[in-house]
Formats: structure tokens, C-alpha cells, sequence
């Protein structure tokens, strides 16, 4: 039939209005799913494509000392940054700053390779640029479109390599830290603490970060910047108050002798602080901001100074004659000898043990002494005795209980631990049963032997002894202290009376008579510290007002070879301390007392009189 | 409406080509509205007897364009555009759509009765293959699949068989079937229960057969030859997120930009989307994404209700035409429509693959757009007639 007849047609209008509705219904479904439904989901995506998160950094926390004033601080830093569209332009840009920044061949990798990381972003060309190249670039801003200056903060020590090792430094946090859970939500580039405070507390140094949010189009570039969405404010980091005293602090470091490596802890008997840690030589750790040149570097870790070490809780020496008064505490408290006791053998120059002969510092002898006259004169024969009066156990036994082989607890990282035989089960370790005698009695109650402590731990028993009460909190750096006390020297008062009196008389007239400062007490140990490499290391320690003791100074001068001449540095820094003298003038010290250190004693054989030297040393 | 979007589209806050469009497209719009005019002044058989003429010069210019011709758009490596001098003129694929219509219509209106087997059918589908080829070899592959609709359309309301619509379909439909080894086995065993049902002539019924076969084993290296950018569309059509960055950027933009739109949209030029560029092809093949975005679901509604009257109209002009001629230009002509508007919002949001088909009155495009002024000329000029002449009800 004729297709064009009208029912026909009608018929087929119909099917097509069908169709043509159909598909249209079709298509509005979909729409409605798109837009009614996940309406939510593509607004979210749509966002997500047109904001970028830029980060605001936080400041980092300031350091201060006890006074408030600033020790570690931020500065404006600038980094100059290149937003470039390929490779080739940024090459080209960069060739168009190199004489203002001073760029090497070398780092063109590098820049490149973070360039193709996130082409989108500016890649940062150098980090530490000095204001001048700076202006320089900023004036010829036409010639280098896409420049980016982008302002960060940096780290300022603004004294120096006076307080270098406790405060440490900083560095850029690595790649493998960012990825780690303890840095989540650093950004890179943050400021991490290495060494000293600034790591300990880097924590609460850090703060927390801020974002604020960009509009960009479709490449990437940002199109608008404020008022885009709201953002975060940055936490800043929290400000550290330290114990320190920073004026005291400066005070040693000046007056601590030049060229000679060494550690002064000087620290409050009354609450463990401490107020000055110094190690010599120091570093300056501004040269480690903006990453540290690997000249630099490298010349601090291979010199044989190691300037990096801190000597106050990373190095330890043989205590010496200060150890001495650990024993005759011991001895004390325990009642094996009375203050005024004698012993058995008066000092003629040396005690013979056996096959061996123990001799004293001084050759012509001290004749026959009491136990605070021993102390005053460092007399070895005299502690000889009395360390085999107390018996090797105990020494041993008491001595670990006051801590001698344990760290101090002090807030700083990388402290070692001193040490001491915890029992007799290390000789018969180290020697073997039948290799060692108790003649090794001998040498520890003088402070020689298998015996090295680190300054901090010495100064800390120091504080004990001058504490009226015997428990002092552990040597820390920042309020409140993190560890509770554990140590505790207990002794009468009376015995504690009589042993300031001993120590005071040291530097009266002992072997410190060269430094005492007329109308302060001040009660302190000379030491000398044998060292087989070389010379030997010279120790004082003190504390002052004798009576009642706030400060407590505890000095080490390596190849010193005597500890009366470190008692100068010490009294000064007393002195400074307590009255706020600032003079060095008291002149370079001369002594009048020999050496006490005790010489290796020396087999016994028949021949040669006692008094000659047999060369070991 | 169709400005009025364009002129958002062009608003970004992102330098782009698009910002002066919407005033270079009222220009043609203008134009076009002239050649509107003046078509309809034509008499329908003034249009029927030049039909083959201007249908030779539609094929002539696509074989032109295929030996001289330069790319634009989406598929910027084709030669769909003749230039002069260096200026764009026009594409001659849509001049060819409204030819072939015509052609179609003349063809199939001759006829006393519908065509009833495949070789009655081969004429008209050589008509549109002429034209069907050329433009694929572009090759725009969107614009070819336009002259399907086309044909198919015609042929529907020329009355031919559904089945013998779909038998002719078949070799189409194996090809996609061909994808997977069930589904095309499913398929030729519905084309051999068809082929057995409907009885056609022996030779035609085991052409088609063989040629569905045929086509299935051809798939795999069809499949090889169409360039790797056709390929990708194919793919991210499938799923977008196979290549996010370039093939299915596109498609994936699209939704977020329509779906952040929500019921009510972003608000005229406020779409944050196409402001910032992260729209492609904003002004052009996307440009219903833009009105997604700003004038939300309900823009969307609207403007697809609004197609749809439209479409339904054609619907009635053709039904009440006077002639078969113009009966069939007219459905034609709605066939094409429809196929555009299908194709482009489907690609928009997903549910067709990405081909460069503009939407009427939308997407910005001279050619196109006068195309569609002149067709609306010969539809006005149909539906004068009838209502003069008071034929139908």
C-alpha cells in the first residue's frame, strides 16, 4: 500500500515521537543521576580540581636561656624559585640568574630533576640567598619572568659556638623522615633538630603548619590568591626556656684557655639544673643553616679536635683524685673509717702490696695523715688502705648504686654512659678467674684503673655531696626535669660538715692553694687523669658558698697535665657566678704544687733505690 | 537560549579562543537567519528538481575537501575544512548532511511502495554511503555516524520493515558485537533466526549472513587500523579513568563540571569548571557541559524539553506535509536533529563515545550553524504550505 498514507504516517509519528522521547528521557536520567545524585561527588571533585593547598610554615620555637634571652632564633631566609613551562626555558632562566646567584654546572641536575618532579610547582633553584643577590634579582624581575622569591625561615644562633653543643643545630628534614609516621604532616623543607635541644624538643620546637588555599586553572597556575577558601593557621612552635646562663656561659667559653679541648658543666646542687655546658673546641652551628658546605663538613668531622664531640656527656675520662672523695664517702656512710682516722701505714712515697709497689704523687711521702688531711693533700697511700679497708665488692656495689656506670638522664641526645665494673664478675671476664689480683682495689680507689666518667656525671655526684639533703634531681637542661631523682648519697651531717672542710682546704692550702679568692668559700678537688696516649688531663671540681653550696663547677683541660692548673678557670667561673665578676685579670695560673697524679706503680725487684723511675709511665 | 550559552561559555577567567565567539557566531546567526529566509521562499519543488544537482556538488566538495582540506576541533588532524587562502571557509560535511537528505527524500518519495528487500535498498544506501565514506575518510567519524542516523531514519519512515532495518544494520552490529566472542555469537544466531523468519531471497539472506560473519573476523583488524586517538575514545568511553590525563581528561571533566552543577547550577557564567579551563572544547563540542554546570539539572530539563518540542514539531510538520517529498526532507531533517543532540549530550555525560559532533544552535561552528537555519528554512517553508493549502486536518 502507499506508504504515505496518512494512518500509515500517523502510525509511524507515533513510534518516532517514542523514540525521540525516549532517547530524551534517556539522556535526563542520566543528567539526574549526574547532578541530583552525586551531585556531592563531582562538587567535591570539581573543588579539589580548582584549590591547591599551600602550605604556611610555622615558625620554629625559640631557645632561651634562664633569663629570657634568645639563644636560638628564626630570621627571614630567602629561596629563589623558577616557575618555567618546559625544561628548556628553565634552562635559558637559569643561565639568565647564574652571575647574580652564583650557580655551578653541577647543580643543574639536580634543579632539573626536582623540576620534573611537579612541573607545575616553582622549583626552588638555591635555598639560602643573601639579601643582596636578592635585590639584585628583584630589580631585573623583567628579564626572568616566572621568578619567585619565596621567603622561609631560618635558624639564627645569634651567639654562636659559645653554647654550640647544647643547643646542637638544624637541618632540612630528609626524604626517608617525611615518609616516616614520627614526621606526619611535615612538609618538606621543614627545619628538623639533629643534635643537642634543638632535637631533644624538636617536637615541641616544630609546631604545626598551616595551609591556606590557591586557585588554579587548568595548568596549574595560580589565577587567584586570597580570600579563596578558608584556611589554617600555623601553629607555631612552642618556646624552649633552658636553664642556661648564657652570660656564664660566655663567661667560660672566654675564659676556658685557648687551643686546649675540654668540658666545664657547671650546674645548681639545689635542683640539678644546669647552668652553663661547655665543650672545647665548639663550632659554629650557623654554618649549618641552609645545608652546611661539605668543606665545611667535612673538616669538622676528620679534624682530630673532633669539635663535634660534646665532651660534657660524650666523652669520658678517668675521675682521678675526685674520685677519691666517692670513696671516702662510701667508706663514711658505711662506718669503715671515721673522719679522723688513721691508716695502718703512714705515706712515705708509696705503699708495697705484695709484689708490687703503690706509689703516691708526691715521692717524699705525706707521713701519717687523717682521712680529711688524705683528702686535702691527695694522698694516694692513704686511699690505698682505705679502698682495701672497704673492700673491692662494696667499692663496686656502692659505687653502682650512686650510678657511677649509668647515664645521667640529661635531656640531650647521644649521652654516654660512664663507666665502672659493676661487680667483681668483670675482672674475672676481662682477665680471667686466676688473672687479676685485688691490687686493682688499689688503683680504683684512686680514681685509676678500669674506671672513665663522663664530666657531667662527675659534677653530678659533686652536686650530691653538696647537697645538704643527698638527693639532688638528675643534671637537665629544661624545666621541668624528665627523669626523678634515683641517686642518693647519704651521710650525717656532721660528715658532710667535715668533708667540705677537707675540700675547702684543698683550695685554701691543698693543691689548690693557687686559686682561692679571697672571702669565698669555695670547697673543690684537684685531679690529674693519667692518659697513656699523652699527657695527662687535668680535672676541679668545686661548689660554692662552701656552707651552702649553689653552684657546682666540674672542669676537665685535656693534656693539662695538673689539675691545679684547671683550679684557676674554676674559681673564676665561681667567682663570676656568685659575685658577677667579670675579670679575667687574675692572670694565667702558676703553680706552686707538683702534679698528684699517682704514678703506675712499679714491681718490686731488688736494685735500684725506690725514688728512681723505672720510664713507665 | 543557544547564544545566550555560548556567550557564558566564552567568559573564562583563563584566556582562551572562546571569548569572542558568541559575537562571531550572532554573525552567523544572522546569516544564516537570511538564507533561512530566503529558502523558505523556494518552493518545495523548485528544492526537489535542483535536489541532484546540489547533491553532485555536495560530493564533489567532500572529495575536495579530502584531497585539500585542513583539520579543526576535536579531531584537529582531519581534513574536514576548506580553506581559502588560508581562511576557514566552511566544512562541506554539513553542507552534505542536508543534501543527502534531500537526495534521500527524493529517492525514497519516488518510489510507489517501500522498499521490501535488501537490493530495493541498495540505491538509498548508496546515496548516503557516497557521502558516508567520504566523510569517514577525514576522517570524521562522528559526522559519518550523523548519515547513519540519517539513512535509517528515512528508511523507518519510508516505511521499510523494522527487520529488514535491522538486517541492514547487521553487519554494523556484528562489528560491535564482534568485541566479544558470547555476544557475537549470540548476535549471528539472532541474525540467522531473523534471516530464516523474514525469508528474503536467498542470495540477499546468505549476503547478509556472510557479511555479518564477515565482519566479526574483520573486527579484530579493523580495530588495529583506526588510529590510536579513535582508540582511546573507544576505551575512555568504556572507562574514563583508563587515560585521566588525555583521552578521558575529557570525559571526566565533563561530569564533574555537570554534576558540581547540581539542581539549581552555579549560576550563569559562574561555572568555576569553565572558567578555569579545565572544560576542553567549551565553546564547541562541550558546550552542554557548560549549561550543566551553570544552569544546573534544571537548565538541563529545560533545554532538553525544549528539543524535544522542537523535534516533536518536525514530527507533526512531517506528518501533515503535503507531499512524500517533503514529508521525508522534513523527517530527515529531524533525523538529524535528533542524532546530533543524542550524540553530543550522551558524549557530555558519558554515555556515547567522544565523537566532534556539535549540538544545534549550541556549540559555535558557522557551517553547522547554517546548515540548521537553512533545513529550518525548507521545515518552515513545508509547514507554510501545508497550512495554506489546508491539507490533513
Amino acid at each position: 500500500m502507499n506508504w504515505f498514507h496518512p494512518h500509515v504516517v500517523a502510525r509511524r509519528a507515533a513510534v518516532a515521537r517514542l523514540v525521540i522521547w525516549g532517547g530524551l528521557g534517556l539522556l535526563l536520567v542520566a543528567f539526574f543521576r549526574t547532578q541530583v545524585l552525586s551531585a556531592g561527588r563531582y562538587q567535591l571533585a570539581s573543588e579539589q580540581n580548582r584549590l591547591r593547598a599551600v602550605p604556611i610554615p610555622a615558625p620554629r620555637g625559640l631557645i632561651v636561656d634562664r633569663n629570657g634571652e634568645v639563644l636560638a632564633e628564626n630570621e627571614p631566609g630567602y629561596a629563589v624559585a623558577l616557575i618555567a613551562a618546559s625544561p628548556d626555558s628553565l634552562v635559558s632562566l637559569l643561565e639568565r640568574i647564574q652571575p647574580m646567584l652564583g650557580l655551578e654546572r653541577e647543580d643543574l641536575p639536580g634543579i632539573l630533576e626536582r623540576y620534573r618532579r611537579r612541573p607545575s610547582e616553582p622549583v626552588v633553584v638555591r635555598q639560602d640567598v643573601p639579601f643582596e643577590a636578592v635585590s639584585a634579582l628583584e630589580e631585573r624581575r623583567v628579564l626572568v619572568p616566572g621568578l619567585v622569591i619565596q621567603t622561609t625561615p631560618k635558624r639564627r644562633y645569634p651567639f654562636g659556638a659559645v653554647a654550640a653543643h647544647a643547643l646542637g643545630y638544624v637541618s632540612e628534614i630528609t626524604e626517608e623522615e617525611l615518609a616516616s609516621a614520627r614526621f606526619a604532616g611535615a612538609r618538606s623543607g621543614t627545619l628538623v633538630g639533629r643534635e643537642g635541644l634543638e632535637r631533644t624538643y624538636d617536637d615541641r620546637l616544630r609546631g604545626r603548619d598551616g595551609v591556606r588555599f590557591v586557585e588554579v586553572d587548568a595548568l596549574g597556575r595560580t589565577v587567584r590568591d586570597q580570600d579563596v577558601a578558608p584556611g589554617l593557621l600555623p601553629d607555631p612552635g612552642a618556646t624552649i626556656r633552658t636553664t642556661l646562663d648564657v652570660g656564664l656561659q660566655r663567661f667560660v667559653a672566654e675564659a676556658f684557655p685557648a687551643g686546649r679541648r675540654g668540658a666545664v658543666v657547671v650546674l645548681d646542687p639545689r635542683t640539678g639544673q644546669l647552668l652553663t655546658l661547655y665543650s672545647a673546641p665548639a663550632y659554629d652551628p650557623n654554618a649549618f643553616i641552609g645545608g652546611i658546605d661539605p668543606v665545611v663538613w667535612e673538616q669538622l668531622r676528620q679534624s682530630p679536635e673532633h669539635p663535634l664531640l660534646n665532651r660534657t656527656i660524650q666523652a669520658a675520662y678517668p675521675p682521678a683524685s675526685p674520685w677519691k672523695l666517692l670513696v671516702a664517702a662510701i667508706a663514711l656512710e658505711r662506718g669503715v673509717v671515721r673522719p679522723h682516722a688513721h691508716m695502718p701505714i703512714p705515706c712515705r712515697g708509696g705503699l708495697q702490696y705484695y709484689n708490687r709497689y703503690f706509689r703516691c704523687w708526691r715521692v717524699e711521702g705525706h707521713g701519717d695523715l687523717d682521712l680529711l688531711d688524705a683528702i686535702k693533700y691527695s694522698c694516694d697511700v692513704y686511699f690505698y688502705q682505705l679502698g682495701l679497708k672497704l673492700g673491692l665488692a662494696t667499692m663496686l656495689q656502692e659505687a653502682g648504686a650512686l650510678g657511677m656506670h649509668e647515664p645521667v638522664g640529661i635531656d640531650l641526645p647521644n649521652e654516654r654512659t660512664s663507666f665502672f665494673p659493676a661487680s667483681t664478675e668483670y675482672y674475672n671476664r676481662r682477665y680471667g678467674p686466676r688473672g687479676w689480683t685485688s691490687a686493682v682495689t688499689l688503683n680504683l680507689a684512686i680514681g685509676q684503673g678500669e674506671n672513665v666518667q663522663t664530666p657531667v656525671n662527675v659534677a653530678y655526684f659533686y652536686a650530691l655531696l653538696a647537697s645538704p639533703t643527698g638527693r639532688v634531681p638528675p643534671p637537665h637542661l629544661v624545666e621541668p626535669s624528665r627523669t626523678a631523682p634515683t641517686r642518693e648519697l647519704r651521710l650525717s651531717e656532721a660528715v658532710r660538715a667535715d668533708l667540705r672542710s677537707a675540700l675547702i682546704s684543698v683550695v685554701e692550702g691543698g693543691t689548690a692553694a693557687a686559686s682561692r679568692i679571697a672571702d669565698l668559700h669555695i670547697a673543690g678537688k684537684t685531679g690529674t687523669a693519667q692518659n697513656p696516649q699523652g699527657d695527662d688531663h687535668g680535672w676541679f671540681v668545686a661548689f660554692a658558698p662552701a656552707e651552702a653550696p649553689e653552684v657546682v663547677v666540674a672542669a676537665i683541660v685535656e693534656f693539662a697535665e695538673h689539675g691545679s692548673w684547671v683550679a684557676p678557670l674554676v674559681t673564676r667561673i665561681i667567682a663570676r657566678h656568685l659575685r658577677g665578676d667579670d675579670s679575667l685579670h687574675w692572670g694565667a695560673p702558676r703553680l706552686l704544687v707538683p702534679a698528684d697524679s699517682a704514678p703506675a706503680p712499679v714491681p718490686i725487684v731488688p736494685g735500684p733505690p725506690i725514688g728512681a723511675r723505672t720510664g713507665t709511665r | 537560549m543557544g547564544v545566550a550559552v555560548l556567550y557564558s561559555a566564552g567568559q573564562t577567567d583563563v584566556p582562551t579562543v572562546a571569548a569572542r565567539l558568541w559575537e562571531r557566531q550572532l554573525i552567523f546567526l544572522g546569516v544564516g537567519v537570511v538564507a533561512g529566509i530566503v529558502v523558505s521562499r523556494l518552493s518545495p519543488r523548485l528544492i526537489e528538481w535542483a535536489t541532484p544537482a546540489l547533491y553532485g556538488v555536495g560530493i564533489a566538495l567532500l572529495a575536495l575537501t579530502l584531497v585539500v582540506g585542513t583539520g579543526a576541533g576535536t579531531a584537529a588532524g582531519s581534513k574536514s575544512w576548506l580553506a581559502v587562502g588560508g581562511v576557514r571557509i566552511g566544512q562541506p560535511s554539513e553542507v552534505a548532511k542536508l543534501v543527502v537528505i534531500l537526495m534521500l527524500a527524493r529517492h525514497l518519495a519516488g518510489r510507489r511502495e517501500p522498499p521490501t528487500t535488501l537490493w530495493q535498498l541498495v540505491p538509498a544506501a548508496v546515496i548516503v554511503a557516497a557521502a558516508f565514506l567520504l566523510v569517514g575518510l577525514q576522517p570524521d567519524l562522528g559526522s559519518a555516524i550523523v548519515f547513519i542516523g540519517i539513512l535509517f531514519a528515512m528508511l523507518f519512515w519510508a516505511g521499510v520493515s523494522p527487520w529488514l532495518l535491522l538486517l541492514l544494520a547487521s553487519p554494523l552490529l556484528s562489528l560491535l558485537f564482534a568485541f566479544s566472542t558470547v555476544s557475537w555469537g549470540i548476535w549471528i544466531a539472532v541474525v540467522t533466526i531473523v534471516l530464516f523468519w523474514q525469508r528474503p531471497y536467498a542470495l540477499e539472506g546468505l549476503t547478509v549472513w556472510l557479511t555479518n560473519v564477515g565482519m566479526g573476523i574483520m573486527a579484530l583488524t579493523l580495530w588495529n587500523r583506526l588510529a590510536p586517538y579513535q582508540q582511546n575514545r573507544l576505551l575512555s568511553f568504556l572507562n574514563p579513568e583508563v587515560d585521566p590525563r588525555a583521552t578521558g581528561w575529557h570525559i571526566i571533566q565533563s561530569k564533574v563540571a555537570i554534576g558540581s552543577g547540581g539542581l539549581i547550577g552555579k549560576g550563569f557564567t559562574e561555572g568555576t569548571q569553565k572558567r578555569l579551563a579545565f572544560l576542553p572544547e567549551q565553546a564547541t563540542d562541550f558546550v552542554y557541559s557548560v549549561v550543566g554546570e551553570e544552569l544546573g539539572f534544571l537548565g538541563v530539563l529545560a533545554s532538553l524539553v525544549l528539543f524535544g518540542v522542537f523535534l516533536s514539531l518536525l514530527l507533526r510538520i512531517a506528518s501533515r506535509a503535503t507531499d512524500p517529498f517533503a514529508s521525508l526532507a522534513v523527517f530527515g531533517i529531524a533525523g538529524m536533529f535528533f542524532t546530533h543532540v543524542l550524540e553530543n549530550v550522551g558524549m557530555t555525560i558519558g554515555l556515547m563515545p567522544i565523537t566532534g559532533i556539535p549540538l544545534p544552535f549550541f556549540s559555535y561552528g558557522g557551517s553547522f550553524l547554517l546548515t540548521c537555519c537553512i533545513a529550518l528554512g525548507v521545515v518552515l517553508r513545508v509547514a507554510h504550505d501545508h497550512r495554506r493549502t489546508g491539507y490533513g486536518d
